[in-house]
């Protein structure tokens, strides 16, 4: 099983302990992963702004680095669904995971070594939830499950609760954050209230740009709640 | 006209009310949440209704042809427009045969699409909308910002301050009880006085040559029982094969839009009754060019619901009348590009693509992904903006040369660590109300390579 580690570029530049705690994650779950160098982007900023013809540089790059695994893991549900649905080889489609779906379906893990004694609020990234399925919607009539959830359930001392409206987008919406700046931030300010009001310590997701839009939100109000990636939960000793 | 980002900006300067508005409508939503829970059949019905308007679709030609050899049996007199244009003559020239001054329509977004009522009242003709939402926003010289919610923008103490100034209501009444019945005593003498009743449809049933409108308040019918004259508009698209599939749409229509079990009146319309005049207009403005577009044809499936306009976090916090069209919120931001792809620009990209519009809809459109097909389509036109366009080309060039992301990245958290005033200016609409994320002192790449 020879698989890669996808870094998006935004982690890469502004996130690097959320790629670090995947890489040391799945080495400790006995992976041996690959991590090519000269990895940029998926390309979802231009499609998502209405520029998929603009992209071919990138899913040509992309594929240079990619094409020769089984496997090409990442930590952001929104990355890997644009690549999952636009990404013009199949090869690569039909390769890439988000993290906690490797875990879960391909790894099937049972057991993590993990700690982490605290409340935290567990966001569900609207991509990697309704475009990936890592758990089940409001909107339908299903049975409940979470992916991200039954990960959470291995670790000790963890506490998780949703907020109200459980799967209601923070706004981030890639370039919709600033063409669009004055709902993105209230969509924000909104998700981020009903988190607080559960009296979290964290906001954890799966998705690491929510998690820059609410931290964005967060910090600029003073508050002490932090957010994680939930791979650093889950890689957390 | 402003577009949607500054309307919104606009809207959302009112936090009290973009709150009650945001909440207001979310009540709706979990009434539908629940009433759809309680149907162990919800997602099989959605499949099924979905199923029917896609073959309806593929053999629309067919059923609107069975549905006018029916109606025309049935005695009801049936009219082809091709646009809002012929639509409203048509409208018109039937006025105009019975004399009539002024007219009551209730139940019909086609007629704010095709813009009737300016039409008709430059012609000398008073309109009257008679549905309670329709009547305010009607007053008030503005166009509805919800397709089932016309008014949702309104609170009581707004209404009360339009039927003080319409209806001479007392001022600062803002009774719902009691402004509703001084609304009711207003319309009827319209309803009394009126020669001419229009209604929307909500099902065209092929099979039998009837039409269907489902209502809550009755003025659809109060107005087509009392004139000498029905007019009913509606959409191509409105079509059904058979009165068995109201069976579905009915069950999906009124649980999706309000969470009620099923409208008040769901009134089928057959043929017209004894001395009066029935007529359909069928209209298709823009439709069979929707109809063409593999991407989008299946917009057509819509049965104006609303439960996508309840669902969306954007349209929940930026109003209807950000959209600047007569439907509004996700279905609308599909639809409005086939009217006019300049004026509608902004609307593709009025939502995060959540998806949520997507799952609550109950004929299955793929409303998130029509969004992003949208996207394309409008920039491939070549109506993005200069600096987008730009922008874009530039960022795809950072990302298809590795070294010279690198070289921007590591130049990038330079400068954010070391002179974050570059950034962290009014110049930066993510900086407005959001602090920049922490630049590290080194990329993830970077840090894996001294690993090693």
């Amino acid at each position: 099983m020879r698989v890669a580690l996808f870094v998006p570029c935004y982690v890469d530049q502004f996130y690097p302990q959320v790629a670090i705690a995947s890489l040391e994650l799945l080495e400790k779950l006995g992976i041996e992963v690959h991590v090519p160098s000269n990895q940029t982007c998926c390309g979802q900023p231009m499609a998502n702004s209405g520029f998929a013809s603009s992209t071919e540089g990138c899913d040509t790059n992309f594929f240079k680095n990619f094409e020769g695994f089984d496997y090409i893991v990442g930590p952001t549900g929104s990355c890997i669904l644009h690549l999952k649905e636009h990404h013009p080889s199949e090869k690569i489609r039909n390769s890439v995971y988000e993290i906690c779906e490797f875990l879960v379906d391909v790894l099937k893990v049972k057991s993590l070594s993990a700690n982490f004694p605290h409340k935290i609020g567990l966001h569900q990234s609207c991509h990697g939830q309704r475009g990936l399925r890592l758990s089940s919607m409001t909107e339908l009539n299903e049975a409940p499950f979470s992916k991200l959830a039954q990960l959470l359930d291995l670790v000790n001392g963890v506490e998780y609760v949703y907020p109200e409206r459980a799967d209601e987008c923070c706004g981030f919406g890639g370039t919709f954050c600033v063409t669009e700046e004055a709902v993105s931030v209230r969509m924000g300010q909104d998700r981020v209230e009903s988190h607080l009001k559960n009296e979290i310590e964290f906001i954890v997701g799966g998705d690491t740009s929510c998690l820059m839009h609410m931290e964005g939100i967060l910090k600029r109000q003073g508050s002490k709640v932090q957010v994680k990636h939930i791979v650093e939960i889950l890689n957390h000793a | 006209m402003l577009n949607h980002a500054e309307a919104s900006e606009k809207f959302i300067e009112d936090a009290e009310r973009t709150t009650w508005h945001d909440e207001t409508l979310w009540f709706v939503r979990s009434k539908r949440d629940k009433v759809s829970k309680l149907l162990p059949e919800w997602e099989a019905l959605r499949e099924q209704a979905s199923l029917i308007k896609d073959h309806t679709l593929a053999n629309l030609g067919q059923y609107l042809e069975e549905f006018e050899s029916n109606a025309q049996k049935n005695g009801i007199k049936v009219h082809w427009a091709k646009d809002a244009q012929e639509h409203n003559e048509i409208v018109l020239s039937i006025i105009s045969k019975h004399g009539g001054k002024a007219l009551v329509k209730s139940k019909s977004m086609l007629t704010e699409e095709c813009h009737l009522n300016d039409y008709l009242t430059k012609k000398g003709v008073e309109v009257v909308d008679t549905d309670l939402g329709e009547r305010i926003v009607q007053f008030r010289n503005e166009v509805p910002s919800h397709i089932v919610l016309p008014a949702i923008h309104l609170k009581k103490e707004d209404v009360g301050e339009t039927f003080h100034e319409f209806l001479g209501t007392p001022k600062g009444n803002k009774d719902p009880q009691f402004l509703t019945e001084a609304a009711r005593q207003h319309l009827r003498g319209y309803f009394l006085g009126a020669n001419v009743a229009i209604t929307g449809v909500n099902f065209a049933v092929a099979e039998t040559g009837e039409f269907v409108v489902c209502t809550n308040e009755g003025n659809a019918d109060m107005g087509a029982h009392l004139a000498k004259v029905h007019i009913a508009c509606m959409g191509i698209e409105k079509m059904i094969p058979k009165r068995k599939d109201l069976g579905v749409f009915l069950r999906l229509l009124a649980r999706s839009a309000t969470g009620q079990l099923i409208t008040t009146y769901s009134s089928h319309f057959a043929k017209p009754r004894e001395g009066q005049e029935m007529h359909i207009v069928l209209v298709d403005n823009g439709r069979t060019r929707q109809l063409a577009r593999d991407e989008f044809r299946n917009s057509l499936k819509c049965i104006r619901c609303a439960a996508c306009f309840n669902t969306c976090p954007v349209y929940r916090r930026s109003g209807g009348h950000s959209y600047h069209q007569p439907v509004a919120g996700p279905i609308g931001s599909i639809l409005a590009p086939n009217f006019d792809k300049s004026a509608n620009v902004d609307l593709p990209f009025a939502s995060t693509l959540c998806g949520s519009c997507s799952n609550v809809c109950p004929v299955k459109i793929n409303i998130h992904e029509q969004l992003w097909f949208w996207r394309q389509d409008l920039m491939k036109d070549g109506l993005a903006p200069l600096g987008k366009s730009l922008s874009m080309k530039g960022m795809a060039f950072v990302f298809s040369n590795p070294t010279i992301f690198k070289m921007a990245g590591y130049m990038g958290r330079l400068v954010m660590r070391f002179a974050p005033f570059i950034v962290n200016n009014s110049l930066n609409p993510w900086f407005k109300q959001r602090e920049m994320p922490e630049a590290p002192k080194e990329s993830f790449q970077s840090w894996y390579k001294n690993r090693k």
